[in-house]
C-alpha cells in the first residue's frame, strides 16, 4: 500500500461526494454540484470522472478504464494505474469482470448487469451551454422545464446539413423531466442509455457537475417527428473480428487513401477474435 | 366589455429614487396605447414592470388569460408568468439583438417560440417560419441566413416576426423604431399598423416619437418624472395638449 487514503481522496470528500451521487441518483438527470477537489492530473483528462470513482470504490471491487473504447490508450492506462496505486483494488480490461468502469465517449458493446457501475467523464454537463451562455439562466430553464431551445439546435442541423448531424453528445430527456448531456458519446450509443441495469454515473470536475442515472431509467433522444433520432455508425464490418454491431474507428493506413475500419471497443473485438471470429483485414 | 390589461397603481422606486409612480389605465382589446416622455420619465420602467422583466414595489397587472380569465401576473407563479411571455404576450426590444439570437438562423428565430410551446415538426415549424418572413416583407430564401447579414431594419422585422408567430394578443414595444432611418421607420410603421389591424393586437408601444404614436395608437399617455401627467386620445392630446409638459412635447417637434 501506500502513503495515501484509500482511493487518493481523504473521507471527508468521498462523503460529499456519495451524499452528491445519492442526490442524483435520486432525481435522474439533475446536475448537482459539488466541491470538486484538485486532482493530480489536467482538467479535461477526467478529473471529475476519478472522484466519482474515488467515492464508490471498495477494496473488493474489479476496476476497468475505458478511454474511446480502447482499454491500452494515454489516459484509459494513466488512470487505471493512478488506482492501481492508490487504492490497491484489482483492474481488468474484461468489460464482464469488472465491477466499476470508468469510460470516456463510450459505452461497452457487451450489455452491462445490476452488479455494475459505469462512470463517465464529462467535458460540459450543461446541454443548453452553447444556446444561453448564462448559467443563471440555464438553471431557470431546467427548473421550469423550458427546453425549447434545445430543439432550436437540432432545428439548426436539419436547415444547414438537411438532417440531425449532432453525432455525439447528442442530448437526450430523461425519465421525462430533465435535458441531460450524456457526456461525449456517440449518438450510436444513446439507445444503450435507457434501461441499462447498471447504474451511470456522471462527473464533471471543472464544471463541479455530477448527475446520474439510476438502474432501468427510461432515456429518450430528443428529435423531430418528421427527422426522428437515428443511431448511426460507419457502414462497414470490423477489419479484424467482423463485427457488423459495434461502433467503428476508421484508421488511415497509409497516405494511398488506405482505411481500415475496427471496433473501438478493443475488450469487445479481443474477445471475438478469441472466439475465433476473422474480419476482412485481419492478419 | 371586458379589458385585456388592467393595470392599478404600478409603483417602482429605484432606492429614494422614482421610477414609475401609481399607473393606473386599462387596455381593451384591439386597443394600441401609446406611451410618451422624456428620457428617464419612466416609461420604459413602467414597460418592464408590465410584462414581468420587473418586479414592481406596489401595483396591479391583471391579464385576461384565456383559460382563467383576469388574473394579476405580478403575484402568479413565474412559470405561469413565463409562459404568458411566449404564448399570448410578446415583447419587442429597441435594439433588435437583444431580442433575437444572433448565431441563430432567421428560421430558427421564428422558429424557437413555436418550439419552446411544443412543436415538434420540423416541415411545420419551417413553412409556419418561411410564412412568417414573407408577411414582414423578408425574402422567404434567407430563412436559413443568420441575422448578422442582415440590415438593422430586417433584423427589426424579423425580431417582430419571431414575436408574432404563436399570435399573441398582447405586444409590449419599446421604442420599436428607435435607431432606424426615416424611411425604413415608415415602412416598419406601415407593417406594423397592418399587423395590429390584421391581427386584431391590442398593443402598448412606448416611444419619444410623436409621429409613432400618431400613426398607431389609440390612445396615449404622457409620462414626466415617473408620473402620467396628461391621457386621452392621441388626436385629443396632441392637438390640443393641456399640461404645460404636454405642451412643450408637442412644439419641440420639427416641422420640416
Amino acid at each position: 500500500m501506500t502513503d495515501y487514503n484509500f482511493a487518493y481522496l481523504d473521507e471527508q470528500t468521498k462523503r460529499m461526494i456519495r451524499r452528491a451521487i445519492l442526490k442524483g441518483l435520486a432525481i435522474p438527470g439533475y446536475q448537482v454540484p459539488f466541491a470538486s477537489r484538485e486532482m493530480p492530473m489536467p482538467y479535461g483528462w477526467g478529473t471529475g470522472g476519478v472522484q466519482v470513482s474515488a467515492a464508490v470504490l471498495t477494496p473488493d471491487d474489479t476496476f476497468k478504464v475505458i478511454d474511446q473504447g480502447a482499454d491500452d490508450t494515454t489516459n484509459a492506462v494513466s488512470i487505471r494505474t493512478f488506482f492501481e496505486r492508490t487504492a490497491g483494488v484489482e483492474t481488468t480490461t474484461a468489460t464482464s469482470e469488472a465491477s466499476v468502469i470508468q469510460t470516456r465517449h463510450r459505452i461497452p458493446e457487451e450489455p452491462l448487469t445490476e452488479d455494475q457501475i459505469l462512470v463517465y467523464q464529462v467535458p460540459i454537463p450543461e446541454p443548453l451551454r452553447f444556446l444561453e451562455p448564462r448559467e443563471s439562466e440555464t438553471r431557470k430553464m431546467h427548473s421550469l422545464e423550458e427546453y425549447g431551445l434545445m430543439h432550436v439546435k437540432l432545428y439548426e442541423d436539419i436547415s444547414r446539413h438537411g438532417h440531425i448531424a449532432t453525432s455525439y453528445a447528442y442530448p437526450v430527456k430523461v425519465e421525462g423531466r430533465y435535458v441531460m448531456d450524456p457526456s461525449p458519446i456517440p449518438k450510436f450509443d444513446n439507445p444503450k442509455l435507457g434501461d441499462m441495469p447498471a447504474i451511470q454515473l456522471f462527473g464533471a470536475g471543472r464544471e463541479q457537475r455530477i448527475y446520474a442515472l439510476p438502474p432501468y431509467t427510461q432515456v429518450v433522444s430528443l428529435d423531430f417527428e418528421d427527422h426522428p433520432f437515428e443511431a448511426s455508425k460507419a457502414d462497414h464490418a470490423c477489419g479484424l473480428c467482423g463485427a457488423t454491431d459495434s461502433y467503428l474507428d476508421e484508421v488511415i493506413m497509409d497516405d494511398q487513401g488506405g482505411r481500415m475500419f475496427v471496433c473501438s471497443d478493443t475488450d469487445y473485438c479481443e474477445a471475438r477474435r478469441a472466439a475465433g471470429h476473422k474480419g476482412k483485414d485481419a492478419a | 366589455m371586458r379589458p385585456l390589461l388592467s393595470v392599478q397603481g404600478i409603483t417602482k422606486r429605484y432606492g429614494a429614487h422614482i421610477g414609475c409612480a401609481d399607473v393606473s389605465f386599462d387596455l381593451y382589446p384591439g386597443e394600441v396605447m401609446g406611451i410618451v416622455g422624456e428620457s428617464g420619465s419612466g416609461k420604459s420602467t413602467l414597460l418592464n414592470c408590465m410584462a414581468g422583466h420587473l418586479p414592481p414595489d406596489a401595483g396591479q397587472v391583471v391579464f385576461d388569460t384565456r383559460a382563467d380569465g383576469p388574473k394579476d401576473t405580478i403575484t402568479m407563479s413565474e412559470p405561469e408568468r413565463r409562459m404568458l411571455g411566449r404564448t399570448d404576450w410578446a415583447f419587442v426590444h429597441q435594439h433588435a439583438r437583444d431580442g433575437l439570437r444572433m448565431g441563430v438562423s432567421a428560421g430558427g428565430n421564428v422558429g424557437e417560440r413555436l418550439m419552446a410551446v411544443g412543436e415538434r415538426h420540423y416541415g411545420d415549424i419551417r413553412g409556419k417560419a418561411t410564412d412568417w418572413l414573407e408577411r414582414v416583407e423578408i425574402d422567404a430564401a434567407r430563412v436559413d441566413d443568420r441575422p448578422t447579414t442582415f440590415s438593422g431594419g430586417m433584423q427589426q422585422r424579423l425580431q417582430i416576426a419571431r414575436n408574432l408567430v404563436t399570435g399573441p394578443r398582447l405586444v409590449f414595444m419599446d421604442e420599436p423604431t428607435g435607431g432606424l432611418d426615416v424611411s425604413v421607420q415608415a415602412r416598419l410603421l406601415d407593417l406594423l399598423r397592418g399587423l395590429v389591424r390584421d391581427m386584431g393586437l391590442s398593443a402598448i408601444i412606448v416611444t419619444h416619437d410623436l409621429a409613432v404614436v400618431r400613426l398607431l395608437a389609440d390612445r396615449l399617455m404622457v409620462m414626466k418624472s415617473g408620473r402620467v401627467v396628461e391621457a386621452g386620445l392621441t388626436d385629443q392630446v396632441l392637438d390640443d395638449p393641456q399640461h404645460a409638459y404636454s405642451q412643450l412635447l408637442v412644439s419641440s417637434v420639427l416641422q420640416v
